[in-house]
């Protein structure tokens, strides 16, 4: 028995939202692609400068905001589903929640694509952190708060599922896979305040005409409320691939209960109350509240390092298992001719590495050096681009075969498919790490300037454009082959009773060693809003007090200059 | 609760990796100088013409008794006034304080190659203080996404000798 014979409804609703993330993902990879070819000056002959931005901000819409959104949301359906053996409670709010979120992105991508139409005033060119004055079409907001709502009640429908599953099991422990789904929901709830502050609260109204100024700096400071925690909102799904599922396909089991739900709590507390360390070059936000967001910021490399070792641990486990021997030889005993093995183990040796331009990141000092240059698009094709997607592609083929009660068709190209992910990361972003050093900007469609050179410190100009655009041509292959896996594996696998070992052992250290407090919801959301008031309250207050749109500019649309 | 030994010794690690990197920043801000951009003033930006701002450039001022240099830069879609249409003309080996804001819509004021990088917020003034060491020509760039013709936004910073600089062109 696999997952769609034991519960066919939650499958087909994992399923639907898996067919529209994939989509999101091929057309925002293909956008990708056409980025890395033009602001390298390799071929720039399929749209314009002034169009590259649209495509951008499709690029950023798509795959950070639907792709991942969409995924999290088929995943979770699994996980809770599967840990507490229970159908969602109600099929029609289940849809209810997953066609609003699929209205909303309609809105969102017509408007986006509207850019690409002739003369057209559907246009929203903004990028995907949508700063003002630079103003969208108010589909292009309706539309992402459509999709915000629906993950609110995609949440609320894992917790009712829970609420009702307690009842029946008064003292069991909440089961470790509706744990990390919950808890990440939690930190959904608080962070997206700010960003349900700043969509409905100003830049809907604004969009629509009803007010016409806009103070700039409240609603970035909204939105960073939001934006640095949506990045552990993909994060933590992939953390939830690792703890839950990666120890079982290197052969072994979890390493420790206790400890995976600490590191989902603290992510809960500390992800919120960081956000101004997006703002360190901004003006109007104090030192001093700079600091305090890089202290938690720098907390936050605890949970991670902590994964680090439990993921680590339990892969060696796993090895042992499978007959590893030595200090360091175990690491060929782990099963890397598995495609969904070696794709998260591979996404996480990439999560290392973008944790180290993180911390580079995170000092605010040092931070203003790669501020807003193309190491900062490096540091981030590293984690989400690859520790969330690379995971997110991988452990898609253990979980199509258990949706569709289909075996993994073409293993060696869906066993390729990480490898080449991998390559192609290395190339592109180690170049776009090294040119942000040279100071080149990022979000830009062009990077010769008339007046002067950069002076990079390592390597060429000419050197990291080619590295960029193969590697970027090497990501496409490899998305065009994890497509065509999953597609021809949906749609002609071969049928089976139990397609893949779905089988997930208890942990080395369990529950019994797990101390109840840790299933403490209340407790650690208090906490978590806490950190938040202490973070934002005075802050915001400083913002509004002259006003909520002042010292108000005027917007500024999108527009098409068809001159550039 | 049950912790493994080692894993014990890995938390132990990690704070003192987390203590040692805010460290290094405190030491920077102290001992090096290495300060970022605050609260500073917020002002109108359909206003502008009220304040400095109206009158962009270079202007000399005596500080506790040494001359100094303000520049008060507008950041406009998609141009550096100063910088774009002529270079920001400053001395070397003199302290130089920038202010920076936009009358429209978000832009970047990167000094290319150094650390000098800020935000242009609208209604925000940003300011920061340098001296640069050398006489040498700096790029600035836009490095946040202002519209269709960003990627053209650029300017100049021409750093000349001390003894060098022209006077002439600074603004009242």
């Amino acid at each position: 028995m696999t997952f769609l014979n034991q519960y066919p409804k939650a499958a087909k609703v994992t399923k639907a939202n898996f067919i529209v993330a994939f989509t999101a993902l091929a057309i925002g990879g293909l956008f990708g692609f056409i980025q890395a070819l033009h602001r390298t000056n390799i071929f720039r002959g399929f749209f314009n400068s002034g169009e590259y931005y649209t495509l951008l901000t499709g690029h950023g819409v798509l795959l950070a905001l639907i792709f991942t959104t969409f995924f999290i949301a088929g995943l979770f359906v699994w996980g809770v589903t599967r840990s507490l053996e229970r159908e969602p409670e109600s099929m029609t709010f289940t849809w209810s929640w997953f066609w609003l979120m699929v209205v909303g992105l309609v809105m969102a991508t017509i408007a986006i694509l509207g850019g690409l139409v002739p003369n057209s005033s559907i246009r929203a060119a903004v990028l995907y952190t949508f700063y003002p004055p630079l103003q969208a079409h108010p589909l292009f907001y309706i539309g992402l708060a459509l999709v915000l709502v629906g993950s609110w009640m995609a949440g609320a429908d894992w917790f009712r599922s829970y609420n009702k599953w307690r009842k029946e099991h008064p003292d069991d422990r909440i089961p470790i896979l509706t744990f990390m789904a919950l808890f990440t929901m939690l930190m959904w709830y608080v962070c997206t305040i700010g960003l349900a502050l700043e969509v409905v609260g100003l830049l809907i109204p604004w969009s629509l005409g009803w007010v016409t100024e806009i103070e700039p700096l409240l609603p970035r400071t909204l939105f960073w409320f939001f934006g640095h925690a949506v990045v552990y909102f993909w994060l933590l799904p992939a953390y939830y691939v690792w703890y839950a599922i990666l120890p079982k396909l290197s052969g072994g089991r979890l390493f420790s209960d206790s400890m995976t739900r600490i590191v989902f709590i603290i992510f809960l507390i500390l992800s919120t109350p960081v956000g101004y360390h997006h703002q360190y070059a901004d003006a109007g936000i104090s030192v001093g509240f700079k600091f305090y967001a890089m202290a938690t910021t720098m907390l936050l490399l605890l949970p991670s390092l902590m994964t680090l070792f439990t993921v680590v641990a339990s892969m060696e486990h796993g090895a042992r298992q499978r007959g590893g021997k030595g200090l360091l030889k175990w690491i060929g005993k782990l099963p890397w001719d598995s495609p969904a093995f070696a794709g998260c183990a591979l996404a996480g040796i990439m999560f290392a590495a973008g944790g180290f331009s993180g911390m580079i990141n995170a000092g605010m000092n040092v931070n203003i050096l790669i501020h807003n240059t193309l190491w900062v698009p490096g540091h981030f094709h590293l984690t989400v681009g690859t520790a969330v997607a690379l995971t997110f592609m991988a452990i898609s083929y253990w979980l199509v075969p258990q949706l569709t009660g289909r075996k993994l068709n073409f293993k060696t190209l869906a066993l390729i498919q990480p490898y080449a992910w991998f390559l192609g990361m290395t190339l592109m972003s180690n170049a776009m790490h090294r040119a942000g050093l040279a100071g080149v900007p990022r979000r830009t469609a062009e990077v010769e300037y008339s007046g002067f050179e950069f002076e990079p410190v390592f390597g060429s100009m000419a050197e990291m454009n080619w590295q960029i655009a193969i590697g970027g041509t090497i990501l496409t292959i490899s998305l065009i082959l994890f497509l065509w896996v999953i597609i021809s594996t949906w749609l002609g696998g071969e049928k089976s009773e139990r397609p893949v070992d779905d089988h997930i052992p208890t942990p080395l250290s369990g529950t019994e060693h797990t101390p109840p407090i840790l299933d403490n919801m209340k407790l650690w959301v208090i906490l978590a809003l806490i950190l938040v008031v202490l973070a934002y309250s005075f802050p915001l207050w400083e913002m509004v007090k002259d006003g909520i749109f002042e010292p108000g500019a005027l917007p500024r649309p999108s527009l098409f200059l068809p001159f550039f | 609760m049950h912790i493994h030994k080692f894993e014990r010794f890995w938390i132990k690690l990690s704070f003192v990796l987390i203590a040692f990197f805010i460290v290094t920043v405190i030491v920077g801000f102290v001992a090096m100088d290495l300060k970022v951009i605050g609260d500073y003033q917020t002002v109108d930006p359909q206003n502008l013409g009220d304040t400095p701002f109206g009158n962009p450039g270079v202007r000399e001022v005596m500080k506790n008794g040494q001359t100094e240099y303000e520049v008060y830069v507008q950041t406009i879609q998609f141009a550096f006034m100063p910088g774009t249409a002529s270079p920001i003309t400053v001395p070397a080996n003199t302290r130089v304080t920038f202010y920076i804001t936009s009358p429209d819509v978000l832009h970047g004021f990167e000094v290319v190659g150094t650390n000098l990088n800020s935000m242009a917020i609208p209604g925000q003034v940003a300011k920061f203080t340098t001296i640069f060491p050398e006489a040498r020509t700096y790029g600035i760039v836009c490095n946040e996404y202002c519209g269709p013709a960003h990627h053209v936004m650029e300017g100049l910073i021409e750093v000349v000798p001390k003894s060098e600089f022209d006077k002439s062109n600074l603004v009242e």
